[in-house]
């Protein structure tokens, strides 16, 4: 069947952009997802393949790199980002007076509804029909796209995974690798579907679909819109990362350039983005460097030849300055490396999606709770085994297993956990401080392990000879669904202690 | 060399043979090994659950306990690490045990990165011998005290005992404590793939030193079933040394003999 590919200034794209994935019921169940997921085979081979060869080559890079002095520089790294969240108000001033006086015209957005107000009202005063944009996680948690929809903006994503996702009515799932969940012919089917153009799956091909539909689109375009990795105080300048060149494109093709930029992104200086620079992209990708960095000080110069004529930053608290206070304040460190997805066993398993939110994986169960409530998302500081990984891979430092467990602890504090819970662990708990009442607890615990082992129960060394259980009751059910249960052996630890105190005469 | 053993509680109910494996092992380098009867639980579950206040008194009796400890020593590395890097934080504003609780952590090992890191032990020149293939498993814990190859350097001082690595040797089993059990299909997931690096290896027996580790893995390698046997490192050692007879695990999947 003949196809014939589709007009790119004629064409819009599904502009939904998976907005159900991102943005589930709330309070969010990861259940059912995560049960999904953990069947997936193909989900798994996916993300399991993007991840564990980042994480991988991460491993590498960093030593290869900064020898004995990794954990150093992640330490200084951390530290640059810790000083400039404990001074913010003086960097967020500094920033907005020079990049002011560079030509910038600089907004302050309280939430996610100002936010896509002021980009709107740009766009309207500025009769935008058309909005190219570059990745940026923080236009997903304001839902630009659709806001931009609903006054007759048409929005393209022009990174590829983006674009891709746009295509399918489909939702990031990673932090830096937005489409780690999709594979090439899922890109395939999307171009045939959508772009009109022959099925292929061959990369190269695929990539050239994609350039061609998207360079048409650039001189077109009235405003672009981006994200911003980092803020620079001290010269007013907005930083992004790209290995595809569509982000400067974005950026410097069209005649208004819009940045949404967290406040959390500040550092103080153009030296201090340097040592970040040096971590980030070998923590995310292994790369010394993303192909493109831009550092965009204000717009077009009147003697220069490229660039937007306008400019604008919008910052963005939406609950950060909440995440700033001093026992939460570390979280805010995050400079989107997704080095803690691509190192964490639970995100290998489950994906993106799974976490029910824009920001998934270790740090996005951490800031998630926070920018949308703990009580709504219950289940992200839970649903890890704090096996640390996370924190090792983290450049900066951040002790997520920590923060994690204090999340836990909020959970208890403010009444939102179980009330089951409350009672085994604190019955536990009172159990574990009389030395008399844990003997006896373990004597009656073991006593009914064996009992129930039957005939799986084998003679041996009373130290070790054990049996088995394939079901455990009630609400340790979740154990004996996946796994069978050893019992303890006849006799503990303690008792060959009193043997061998006799046998030593004491 | 004084060294009072902290046995941890699922190590005292569920493996007690590594932590004879362990005593053994330090008297017969010379240490002096007390027990301090008192001992229950050093409060992890608590903590990673969120019972903060429950964690912080287990924490104060713990530091009561071993008060009078030269080096406290534990086979279980998740232990070690919830004393060295949470006691101090969590003991912080109360005077009477802020210290006692970074006392504490200084003075806490877990048992080969004792062996290795203060005893210096050389198995080599003990002329340790122990015949078996293994392939060894890294808990996840042992990354929070800063224990990385110290166990595989150990089995490589063995005599006969034939190292195989482990794919994926440091991705999470999926244990977690309370996690393995309220989020069964993640904990599943995770299980399940490191059953499956350990069905690769082909080795008859796996090593692994953390209790939890161990009622995971072996679970859930009876119910694929992986027949491999389970033993610790602490296990080999004294085997090895000639201090306990040697005892071949039992396969998991091998039913009872009656």
């Amino acid at each position: 069947m003949a196809q014939t590919p589709v007009d790119p200034l004629a064409f819009t794209p599904p502009s939904m952009h998976g907005e159900h994935l991102l943005d589930p019921p709330l309070p969010y169940d990861i259940t059912k997802r995560a049960s999904a997921a953990s069947v997936n085979i193909q989900l798994q081979q996916f993300v399991a393949n993007g991840t564990t060869a980042k994480d991988s080559a991460r491993k590498l890079v960093m030593p290869a790199t900064f020898g004995e002095h990794v954990d150093d520089v992640r330490a200084l790294a951390g530290s640059i980002k810790q000083h400039t969240l404990d001074h913010l108000d003086y960097y967020l001033e500094q920033f907005i007076d020079r990049a002011t006086e560079a030509g910038v015209k600089v907004h302050f957005a309280a939430d996610s509804k100002q936010a896509n107000a002021i980009c709107l009202e740009i766009a309207r005063q500025n009769n935008v029909k058309l909005c190219l944009k570059s990745k940026s996680m923080v236009t997903e948690e304001t839902h630009l796209l659709p806001a931009l929809e609903s006054i007759g903006v048409k929005t393209i994503e022009t990174d590829l995974g983006e674009f891709i996702l746009q295509l399918d009515n489909d939702a990031p799932s990673h932090l830096v690798a937005p489409m780690i969940h999709k594979d090439r012919t899922a890109v395939g089917r999307a171009f045939a579907r959508e772009l009109g153009v022959p099925y292929t799956d061959v990369p190269t091909e695929l990539t050239q679909i994609a350039r061609q539909y998207l360079r048409a689109l650039y001189p077109k375009a009235d405003m672009g819109i981006s994200g911003g990795n980092f803020l620079v105080a001290e010269t007013g300048s907005v930083v992004i990362c790209t290995n595809e060149g569509n982000g400067r494109l974005c950026t410097s093709a069209p005649r208004i350039h819009v940045a949404f930029v967290g406040i959390e992104k500040m550092v103080p200086t153009l030296s201090h983005l340097g040592v970040l620079l040096k971590v980030l992209a070998r923590s995310s990708t292994a790369q010394p460097l993303t192909c493109y960095t831009h550092i965009m000080t204000g717009p077009k110069r009147a003697h220069e030849h490229d660039g937007p004529e306008e400019m604008h930053i919008i910052l963005l608290d939406n609950q950060r300055t909440q995440i700033l206070r001093e026992e939460t304040r570390e979280m805010l460190r995050c400079i989107r490396c997704g080095a803690c997805l691509n190192a964490c066993p639970v995100y290998r398993k489950i994906g993106g999606h799974a976490y029910g939110a824009v920001y998934s994986g270790p740090i996005g169960s951490l800031i998630t709770p926070m920018l949308r409530g703990l009580d709504n998302y219950k289940d992200l500081p839970n649903a890890s085994s704090l096996c640390g990984a996370c924190y090792e891979a983290c450049p900066v430092k951040i002790n997520i297993p920590k923060y994690l467990v204090q999340l836990r602890a909020d959970i208890v504090k403010s009444n939102l956990g179980k009330k089951a819970d409350a009672v085994f662990f604190r019955t536990w708990a009172m159990t574990l401080k009389h030395s008399l009442l844990y003997r006896m607890g373990g004597w009656f615990q073991s006593r009914m392990f064996r009992l129930q082992a039957g005939r799986t129960l084998r003679k041996g060394s009373p130290y070790s000879a054990r049996g088995w259980l394939n079901k455990l009751p009630g609400p340790f059910k979740g154990w004996t669904d996946q796994r069978d249960m050893p019992t303890p052996p006849a006799k503990n630890f303690r008792h060959w202690w009193h043997e061998h105190q006799k046998s030593k005469g004491q | 060399m004084k060294v009072s053993f902290f046995v941890t509680c699922l190590t005292d109910t569920f493996y007690p043979r590594t932590a004879i494996a362990a005593v053994k092992v330090l008297e017969h380098l010379g240490c002096e090994v007390d027990f301090p009867q008192e001992q229950t639980c050093c409060g992890q579950p608590m903590y990673n659950t969120g019972f903060h206040d429950d964690s912080r008194d287990l924490a104060r009796r713990m530091v009561r306990v071993f008060e009078h400890s030269d080096h406290v020593v534990t086979p279980s590395g998740s232990c070690a690490a919830m004393i060295r890097d949470y006691y101090p934080d969590l003991l912080k504003d109360d005077p009477a045990y802020a210290q006692g609780g970074i006392d504490l952590a200084a003075k806490t090992f877990e048992f080969i990165e004792f062996l290795v890191n203060v005893l210096k032990v050389d198995l080599k020149a003990m002329q340790a011998r122990w015949e078996g293939q293994v392939t060894y498993h890294y808990s996840c814990h042992l990354r929070g005290i800063g224990v990385t190859d110290e166990a595989v350097r150990v089995m490589k001082q063995i005599d006969g005992l034939d190292y195989v690595p482990l794919p994926k040797q440091d991705q999470c089993c999926g244990f977690g404590g309370a996690f393995s059990i309220k989020y069964p299909p993640i904990s599943g997931a995770m299980v399940n793939d490191k059953v499956g690096c350990i069905a690769s290896t082909k080795a008859p027996i796996v090593v692994s030193n953390d209790a939890g580790c161990t009622m995971n893995i072996a679970g859930a390698c009876r119910r694929q079933g992986v027949a491999v046997g389970f033993k610790s490192l602490p296990e080999i050692i004294a085997e090895g040394l000639g201090l306990l007879p040697v005892e071949q695990p039992d396969p998991v999947t091998t039913p009872a003999s009656s």
